[in-house]
């Protein structure tokens, strides 16, 4: 369940590498909604097309979440570039995000 | 799950732990799907009770059980417990899941998070591998993560609802919750919502660190209530949980030696089988040295026994008492004997007991011999230690394991000894040893004070440590005052000395008697001899009396004859019956004189 998005119209700053994020959800779940559309929006603004998200539900995949490590729900980690990092939560606040993506605004 | 026991309102199914103690005060265990929460103050305790439950659940009964660890990395948790013989290693192939479910310090929170994911997850493993038990550890953590009381409750109701549809067998939750005071915000409202609150606590109790675990809520069952002591072994936590109210320890009728025959005799026939015994005495009064005689008499009767002491090393003692003539040695070797040396210094009694209790199950003894009891109230509270010494007699009481304990007074009154470890209410025995100073000497004075179901002795006895091993001897009272050592000794002499004196005295007196009566007998056989010749004597007197009677009446009859007078007529009628009767008898005369002579030979 890859999703790549691509939207040539982002402004502000950009990463310099393509980032690779796994975003943990539980389907429908108002957190996990929010946290899509979080970011999404980010995304749009700050990766354009420089990045390759995952976005895994962990209703349908609970066994591969486990083994990801994944406690709460949402959960974005960010693989790649190193290091590694993990966000929790529905990813409402924008900067913490992005100083966990190595974005500065 | 366990049988509900009977005469205790049951209400609620329940799921036993195996933790030794706990299903007694919680009457059967946790209560079968709903939350049970464990709080407490770092350190008290709380992981380890979960863990352990866990462990036991899929040891014994083959339930498999999944360990959250918030608060801990699982490692950590792992390492911790390979202190106790749980064999992880083993269950965590199968048997036992750790999830690690710690937030790393360096994940960024960035607005709020469910627990749907985790408990999508927990499903998925507890369907995989059949998992029945569910330990949430460090729950606070969490909940302190959602940074908003509203979340709390509803992340709480979420866990309870899932609970419920995927019917755990057991939820545990753990979180530290000291006294009052939580990180919690809806500390209140978790306590509300589980069914089951077991507080912890750890304090420390005259420098020692005390655990103690206490049951403050059970919805919908009866529970033990009151605080009770906690400790830790190999097997894990253990808990001292309330004694049957009924004892129902079978008494035996058999005797054993007490050590020595004298003490045996002086106990009616030596100590009850399973029964425990206390002495009591000062520093110095040989209560190592009775203990060692004791020991010595089980093994020699071939009954595993075990000796423990503390403060003194094993070694030691074997070596003092070889100077009393208590050989130790060989059984030792043979394997019969196990002696144990503790250390008191910052050691919680409760740890002591589970340390007896460990060597008990190790060495499975018959006999048993602790030196000083008294001793485990070097560390920590006296109220622990005699809460201990007590477990400790019941659990010796119900393995049928003959004890010998000692207790050291400090004064020389025995009542003294009662405010001390109050095990003298308890024992069935008691003897007192104690110093009588007198005459310059200080001697040692063995009393039994009681001794139960038994016609023992109420007399002192000295006892007498020699390379023979110890003894007892009378001792004497005089003037009111009890003689011992030398005193003892002068008096046996001089009662000796007395009773030779008698003997003598009266030997002599005998003699003395003897003599008189055959002198006596001596003289009436002289007696009798003058008896018999005067007898002859008379005989002879008499016979001629009678011849010379018979010369006259036949000089007369031959005077009458030749003169042919007739003077019957002027005779006197006196003498006229006398002259019919020699006529009459004239035969009878002759056969008398004849009989005469052997009448004399017979006397």
């Amino acid at each position: 369940m890859v999703r790549k998005k691509k939207d040539p119209g982002a402004s502000g700053p950009v990463a310099a590498t393509a980032v690779v994020m796994v975003l943990y959800i539980t389907d429908s779940g108002p957190n996990s909604v929010r946290a899509v559309a979080n970011l999404e929006a980010i995304c749009k603004e700050h990766l354009q097309d420089n990045f390759r998200l995952e976005i895994i539900d962990v209703l349908q995949y609970p066994l591969r979440a486990l083994a990801d490590g994944i406690v709460v729900t949402p959960s974005l980690a960010k693989l790649f570039p190193l290091p590694t990092a993990t966000v929790v939560g529905n990813l409402s606040d924008k900067s913490d995000v992005l100083r966990a993506l190595g974005i500065v605004e | 799950m366990i049988e509900p026991k009977r005469g205790i309102p049951q209400y609620l199914p329940k799921n036993a732990t195996g933790i030794q103690g706990f299903d007694e005060l919680s009457y059967g265990g946790l209560p079968r799907n709903r939350i049970s929460l464990l709080k407490g103050g770092p350190g008290s305790g709380k992981t380890v009770f979960a863990l352990q439950s866990l462990v036991n659940a899929a040891r014994q009964r083959d339930e498999p059980g999944i360990f959250v660890a918030f608060e801990e990395r699982p490692q950590q948790i792992i390492a911790n417990a390979a202190g106790f013989q749980w064999d992880l290693a083993a269950l965590l192939r199968r048997k036992l899941f750790f999830m690690d479910a710690n937030l790393s310090p360096d994940v960024v929170q960035s607005g709020e998070f469910d627990l749907r994911g985790l408990l999508a997850m927990l499903q998925a493993k507890k369907e995989e591998m059949g998992a029945r038990w569910i330990v949430f550890d460090g729950i606070d953590v969490l909940l302190t993560l959602l940074q908003n009381p509203k979340s709390e409750i509803r992340e709480i109701y979420r866990i309870r609802d899932w609970l419920a549809k995927n019917e755990v067998d057991a939820a545990i939750f753990t979180a530290k919750i000291d006294g009052h005071a939580s990180a919690i915000a809806n500390y209140g409202f978790l306590q509300f919502m589980v069914d089951c609150v077991i507080q912890f606590e750890s304090r420390l109790d005259c420098g020692v660190a005390m655990h103690r675990i206490q049951v403050t809520k059970y919805r919908g069952s009866a529970f033990a209530k009151g605080e009770y002591p906690v400790s830790f072994g190999s097997g894990g936590m253990e808990i001292a949980g309330p004694e049957p109210a009924e004892i129902q320890q079978v008494a035996s009728g058999e005797r054993v030696s007490a050590g020595f025959e004298r003490l045996d005799t002086m106990l009616g026939g030596g100590l009850f089988v399973g029964s425990s015994t206390l002495i009591t005495g000062v520093p110095g009064t040989s209560k190592t040295t009775l203990s060692g005689k004791f020991a010595e008499a089980a093994c020699g009767r071939g009954e595993r026994t075990l000796f423990v002491s503390f403060d003194e090393g094993a070694d030691r003692i074997v070596r003092n008492l070889t100077s009393v003539g208590i050989h130790l040695k060989p059984y030792l070797k043979s394997g019969l004997l196990r002696m144990y040396s503790g250390r008191t210094e910052s050691v919680a009694a409760e740890d002591h007991l589970v340390k007896l209790k460990a060597l008990i199950a190790e060495h499975r003894p018959l006999c048993m011999v602790i030196d000083p009891l008294s001793a485990i109230t070097k560390a920590g509270g006296l109220a622990a230690a005699r809460s201990v010494a007590n477990r400790f007699i019941y659990t010796a009481k119900e393995r049928k394991i003959t004890v010998l304990v000692t207790a050291i007074n400090e004064g020389d009154q025995p009542e003294t000894e009662a405010t001390d470890l109050q095990i003298s209410t308890i024992a069935d025995t008691w003897i007192h040893l104690s110093y009588l100073i007198r005459g310059g000497e200080r001697n040692r004075a063995l009393t039994i004070i009681k001794s139960r179901g038994t016609q023992h002795s109420n007399q002192v006895r000295e006892l007498i440590l020699s390379d023979a091993g110890p003894m007892l001897a009378d001792v004497y009272t005089a003037g009111g005052e009890v003689l011992m050592g030398t005193l003892r000794w002068e008096k046996e002499h001089e009662e000796r000395a007395k009773t030779l004196q008698r003997r003598s005295d009266f030997d002599q007196k005998r003699v003395s008697l003897e003599l008189a009566e055959a002198d006596t007998r001596a003289r009436i056989k002289a007696l009798e001899h003058d008896l018999e010749r005067q007898r002859v004597e008379l005989a002879a007197y008499f016979s001629d009396d009678e011849a010379r009677m018979v010369s006259s009446s036949d000089r007369e009859k031959s005077l009458r004859r030749i003169r042919s007078a007739d003077l019957a007529g002027r005779a006197t009628a006196g003498t006229a019956t006398p002259r019919e009767k020699p006529y009459g008898s004239n035969g009878s005369r002759k056969s008398g004189k004849k009989n005469k002579p052997e009448a004399r030979d017979g006397s």
